[in-house]
């Protein structure tokens, strides 16, 4: 009996135990939403290829629709006004995020969980919400809509971000280094400086490059805040969605997404572990 | 999560120097935006939410409940209601998809984990818009999905998969599914071997194991994702008008809808602060559920 029950499991099905057979499942799970995640971006991007203008039958290749793109005014304008409000936007919520950590970890203020908190809220606020609650405020002070509001409203939700990810890496920071330096004779201003800057500085390149992909991609905030001209690419790019399909708006995501892969591999290279680092 | 640390970090890092007025005067750049561009704001929508407005459009300020009174109107409530539904429908999807997937990336090998996560990373940082764009270019008439079912003669006519309720809701799961994954695998990294172990040494087959062990463990991850894919799914309203081509608005494009071609802010404000109550209690509900499963592991 036991003889045969044995020789079923190992001829007829052999199922897998316990773990092996969740190992299984959960890993031809994964495959299915990578797959699921994936498609869409991969069909996206081969048809930017696709010469037919429209619908999905493949008529040959070509690369008109990106040659078209870069001739495209609006779209190259719309681009530029991102570039220019996301440059801008990164350096100041770049210097108050890390000034803003700095300060926080190395001094007791007073109200000091609730500072902490209330820099939250621009993070977990809906983003709707800090879109109308901006606006009502540039109304009633009369501020014309420019690119001056969308800086304003572009800081306020990126330098949570970059103030965030600096506490991470002051967490792990040895105190001995600033400790050490202010032995030495080193003034507190020198020890910011020489020491404590330079050990920030890969959390500052990843804050910053988030603060501008954040900033790159921001279409519901922005909408309520933006002026005529200062329209940015999100926006533009909204516009032709509503419209319907059109072929440069597949090439225009092939070279986002491309640009997102980009910017993910060189973040993940900044997160290696340095040297002086306590995990 | 980065956010996580500093809510349970204890009273010892807390800076180690008194605050003097060097140090004051360096944060008051920071306080001062925090005050004029989030505080400030935020209590201007409220006033807002109390006004009135006159025929053009402009914001009176004289006290009335009439914005919110009109907010308790049925049409409105039905559509506060459909945003939580499909933000709830949305969410348990995530979960079901996402949790196996990160429980396998959580348990893979260190170097299959880093490929794996970057793979989720792409999707998690690549534009909303683009997103939706690809599964519009699927879904639509002269879509994907459309064009080969009619050219191979399986159907007469166009499926008509956009602007239903279907399509908002695989646009939101589509979009928030790697904010569900990230959470989950951060907790499932976390587990300790040998309890899992301990679990199937004492003959607890994989549906009890995960029933009565792991997924209790992981509670605070899924309750972090749910917090990163219900609470911004409500307000979404980008995703919902470009899938669901505002046949079955959400609150969030109501209140867009107010600020711009209705011109009636105060209208508009009293529905914006109306949710942000609803999303605070979502907040304070699933925000202590992270918090204290955290404490106790």
């Amino acid at each position: 009996m036991t003889d045969f029950a044995s020789f079923g499991r190992r001829i007829l099905f052999r199922l897998p135990d316990g773990p092996k057979l969740v190992r299984w499942f959960c890993g031809s799970w994964t495959a299915l939403v990578l797959a699921f995640l994936y498609l869409p971006i991969v069909l996206l991007v081969l048809f930017s290829f696709n010469q037919s203008k429209s619908g999905f039958v493949w008529e040959g290749f070509t690369t008109k629709w990106y040659v078209d793109l870069f001739h495209n005014r609006v779209l190259l304008q719309a681009f530029g006004n991102s570039l220019l409000i996301g440059l801008i936007s990164t350096i100041f919520a770049t210097m108050l995020g890390t000034l803003g950590a700095w300060l926080l970890y190395r001094y007791r203020f007073r109200a000091h969980r609730l500072m902490e908190a209330c820099i939250f809220v621009p993070m977990i606020m809906p983003e709707i919400l800090m879109g109308v609650s901006l606006l009502v405020l540039f109304v009633m002070f009369s501020l014309p809509l420019s690119y001056f509001t969308v800086v304003i409203a572009h800081v306020t939700f990126t330098f949570p971000f970059v103030l965030i990810g600096m506490q991470a890496r002051l967490q792990g920071m040895d105190p001995s280094l600033e400790e050490a330096a202010l032995d030495l004779g080193a003034t507190p201003q020198q020890a910011f400086f020489k020491v404590i800057l330079p050990y920030l500085v890969p959390a500052i390149a990843s804050g910053a490059l988030l603060a501008f992909s954040l900033s790159l991609d921001d279409y519901i905030v922005t909408v309520f805040v933006t002026g005529a001209e200062s329209q940015t690419l999100p926006l533009k790019v909204y516009g032709m969605v509503r419209v319907g399909l059109n072929p440069q708006l597949n090439a225009l995501s092939a070279l986002g997404i491309i640009l997102t892969m980009i910017l993910v591999f060189a973040s993940e290279r900044l997160k290696q572990p340095t040297p002086g680092e306590t995990p | 999560m980065a956010g996580a640390n500093w809510l349970n970090r204890g009273g010892r890092d807390l800076g180690s120097h008194r605050a003097g007025w060097k140090a004051w005067l360096l944060l008051g750049p920071l306080l001062l935006w925090l005050g004029l561009f989030v505080l400030l704001p935020t209590l201007l929508l409220v006033l807002t939410s109390f006004s009135q407005r006159d025929e053009l459009g402009r914001v009176v300020y004289s006290f009335t409940l009439e914005n919110y009174t009109r907010c308790f109107d049925p049409i409105w409530l039905s559509i506060f209601w459909n945003s939580i539904l499909y933000a709830v429908i949305a969410t348990v999807i995530c979960v079901l998809v996402g949790y196996p997937a990160a429980y396998a990336i959580g348990r893979a090998s260190p170097a299959n984990r880093r490929i794996l996560l970057t793979l989720v990373m792409i999707p998690f940082w690549t534009s909303f818009l683009i997103r939706t764009y690809a599964w519009i270019s699927i879904l639509s008439q002269e879509g994907l999905v459309n064009s080969l079912l009619l050219s191979s003669h399986i159907l007469p006519a166009p499926l008509s998969m956009m602007y239903t309720p279907f399509a908002i809701v695989l646009g939101l799961v589509y979009n928030y599914l790697p904010f569900m994954i990230l959470p989950i695998y951060t907790s499932v990294e976390k587990l300790d071997n040998s309890l899992i172990e301990a679990a199937y040494d004492l003959g607890a087959g994989p549906l009890r194991a995960f029933s009565s062990v792991i997924i209790p463990l992981t509670k605070p991850g899924i309750a972090a994702g749910a917090l990163l894919v219900f609470v911004p799914a409500i307000a979404m309203y980008a995703i919902t008008t470009l899938m669901g081509g505002g046949s079955n608005p959400t609150i969030g494009e109501v209140i867009q809808n107010q600020f711009t071609r209705a011109r009636n802010q105060p209208f508009g404000a009293a529905l914006g602060v109306l949710l942000m109550l609803l999303f605070l209690v979502c907040f304070l509900i699933l925000g202590r559920k992270t918090n204290s499963d955290d404490r106790s592991t």
